[in-house]
């Protein structure tokens, strides 16, 4: 693709290369609905969630933390809390100004296994708010995993120091009637990883929106979302990655499947190279596979260049449905129908659950997705 | 002791004032331990029989019957063809992106045996398999057909026809594309699936092999060679009759020139 062809892209799409961001909820305007970032969003099932409200509910979770991992509650007027977030929308601003506490991780080291926050909300109205700080050349892995029944309002900071390699894994598996919003801020220092990786199975409705700021040279993001929309569910991933420092690093990969009539997802892939982004490369990709009539995928990428010296700038997005030769070749080796569509879909989804990194998750992963199409795993016969 | 039993087969593609009928009453019956070759021109329908008789969706079945020892294949959704002894080997293999061949293989035969093979005995016969077709293990963990080459595509139909073991196999035009070795190779391991199947008792299977060219009959006789013509068989005859159609083409059923050197880009003399 060349240059000018990203440029035009500009035209096709409504969101500014410039974000308003503020900490004060009153900057913003209630949505209505027709609002570029609400334009996708079922805005009817968010409404508590645009006024201030009074917390009926909080996180009731645990930490399983290695060596090398601190973890505290804190106040909201602690130091580490608010070092990178910039609210973009009113929700996001309520809930800063709003919650009455936040959960700091500090990674050092090498912890030898995943952190794992297990998020148990009980029902009820939340305001929640979450740091991940990896220190400078840390190597580490938190995995956040939500369930439970709440409708939530959340803030998660993720600051990836000089070097550090950094992944961070939000596992939505949440009720049939859970509602949760969610803003990652992550900064990136120089030399610095992250893999950023939203992982939505269930809920009615989830929409997350990370950012990504490149505060140092060298800095790479590997984002990555893998979704199974079912009957009831809305999942929303609204991306953006702000390329604002030289020779630095993105790529993103998400892949949804939806079955079931009223299934959707939206995906927003918005890029940004800013004059004094030199050497970039960006590269981003959306999937969705349709099983079912009904289901819908949105998907809209972006890709705001403001400079010419860069390495590459690509994205491409693709929405279909099962590939009836696929089925019929695995068919034709005597694979019954559901098993033939199983492996289909394990197939779609397999490149992007491989690099989540984290084996156990991985399974986890594929066996729900799995269960979900009506599969339970047979015994292994080992004589 | 199987067999197949075409009958009157009628088949159309397209819907609506698109639908075109592509066979136009195909009679044919393929027992076990025979083995059939079709012979025919471009587009004359061979594929749309095979693919029809594996129950491709594109293909509209009507009128005429297909039975494998009496049950109803036509009834059969494709799947089921496939556990009750049917197996084509496809022209075009289809690419599934991330499933990997090994995972593919082992599902396709525990489908058709109807019980997982035991892991132990699997690997050694999957690893024999493989080399007998003299296919590099790596291909195990390759996506199916993904960025195989047409030989590399037509080696792993047969390795599934190895281990699938079929009691009727229909071979698309296998030998198109294969390089001499790999035809040597490939037409072994199908005379070696057909006799060992034999020497397990349960009789050798059936064979119908679609062909444009003789050198494959060369490693494995046909009984019987048939000629394919504007969606039905046309003329029946012995091994001989494929070295006939060679030297002279079709155009004594009808065929213009042209449809006989055009077969597969090569004229058939060069082969
Ligand atoms: N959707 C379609 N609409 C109309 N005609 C079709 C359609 N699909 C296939 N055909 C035609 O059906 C005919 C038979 O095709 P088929 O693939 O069975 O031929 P074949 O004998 O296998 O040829 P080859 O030797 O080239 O493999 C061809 O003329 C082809 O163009
Ligand atoms: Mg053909």
């Amino acid at each position: 693709m060349t240059l000018s062809q990203l440029v035009n892209e500009r035209a096709t799409t409504g969101t500014p290369p410039n974000r308003f961001r503020s900490r004060n909820p009153d900057d913003f305007a209630v949505p209505r609905g027709r609002e570029e970032e609400w334009r996708f969003t079922p805005v009817r099932q968010v409404r508590e969630l645009f006024e201030p409200f009074a917390p009926t509910s909080v996180m009731d979770g645990s930490v399983d933390a290695p060596d090398g991992v601190t973890w505290a509650i804190v106040a909201p007027d602690d130091a580490r809390v608010g070092q990178v977030l910039q609210p973009g929308d009113r929700v996001s601003a309520l809930a800063f100004s709003h919650a009455r506490q936040a959960l700091v991780l500090e990674l050092t080291g090498t912890p030898e296994r995943p952190v794992l926050v297990h998020g148990r909300i009980t029902p009820g109205l939340a305001y929640e708010h979450m740091v991940i700080e990896a220190k400078p050349h840390a190597r580490a892995t938190v995995v956040v995993d939500y369930a439970g029944s709440a409708t939530v309002a959340e803030n998660v900071e993720i600051v990836v120091g000089a070097g550090a390699h950094l992944t961070v894994v939000s596992l939505q598996q949440w009720d049939a009637d859970a509602v949760h919003l969610s803003s990652h801020a992550i900064r990136l220092g120089a030399d610095a990883t992250v893999k950023h990786v939203v992982v939505n199975l269930t809920g009615r409705l989830v929409r997350i929106a990370p950012t990504v700021e490149f505060a140092g040279r060298g800095a790479r993001a590997e984002m990555l979302g893998v979704g199974f929309a079912g009957d009831g569910h809305h999942f929303e991933s609204r991306l953006y990655l702000d390329h604002a420092v030289p020779h630095c690093t993105s790529d993103v990969l998400y892949k949804n499947v939806l079955s079931g009539e009223s299934a959707r997802t939206v995906w927003i892939g918005d890029v940004r190279i800013r004059p004094a982004a030199a050497g970039t490369s960006t590269y981003e990709m959306n999937r969705n596979l349709l099983l079912t009539d009904g289901a819908r995928a949105d998907s809209v990428p972006n890709l705001e260049i403001e400079t010419g010296d860069i390495i590459g700038a690509g994205h491409a997005s693709a929405t279909g449905r099962f590939d009836d030769l696929q089925l019929f070749y695995l068919q034709s080796r005597g694979i019954p129908f559901e098993e033939a569509q199983r492996l289909v879909v394990r197939g779609f989804l397999a490149d992007v659950v491989d690099r989540i990194g984290v084996p156990d998750l991985q399974e986890r992963v594929m066996t729900a997705i799995e269960a979900r199409l009506g599969f339970t795993p047979e015994v292994e016969n080992e004589d | 002791m199987s067999t197949l039993e075409i009958r009157d087969l009628h088949v159309t593609v397209g819907e609506g004032e698109e639908t075109t009928e592509i066979l136009k009453g195909v009679d044919l019956t393929v027992s076990s331990g025979q083995t059939h070759a079709i012979m025919g021109p471009n587009g004359s329908g061979k594929s749309t029989l095979a693919y029809s008789i594996a129950g491709h969706p594109k293909y509209t079945v009507v009128g005429g019957s297909v039975t494998l020892d009496g049950a109803d294949v036509l009834a059969m959704t494709v799947d089921q063809r496939a556990r009750a002894g049917l197996f084509l080997a496809m022209q075009y293999p289809v690419e599934v992106p991330g499933v990997s061949v090994s995972n593919f293989l082992r599902t396709a035969v525990t489908a058709v045996r109807g019980e997982a093979p035991k892991v132990r005995h699997w690997v050694k016969e999957v690893n024999e398999a493989m080399a007998v077709l003299e296919m590099d293990r790596a291909f195990a963990e390759r996506s199916v057909n993904e960025g195989f080459s047409g030989g590399e595509k037509k080696r792993h139909e047969i390795l599934q026809l190895e281990l699938l073991k079929p009691r009727i196999a229909i071979l698309d035009e296998t030998d198109s594309g294969l390089d001499v070795d790999a035809l040597r190779v490939v037409s072994e391991g199908v005379n070696r699936y057909m006799s060992t199947a034999a020497l397990d008792g349960e009789g050798a299977p059936g064979m119908l092999l679609i062909t444009h060219y003789t050198r494959i009959l060369r490693y494995i006789r046909p009984d019987f060679v048939h000629v394919f013509f504007d969606g039905r068989i046309v003329e029946s005859g012995g091994s001989d009759l494929a070295d006939r159609l060679e030297a002279e083409g079709y155009a004594r059923f009808g065929a213009a020139e042209s449809a006989h050197s055009g077969v597969d880009g090569a004229p058939a003399h060069a082969v």
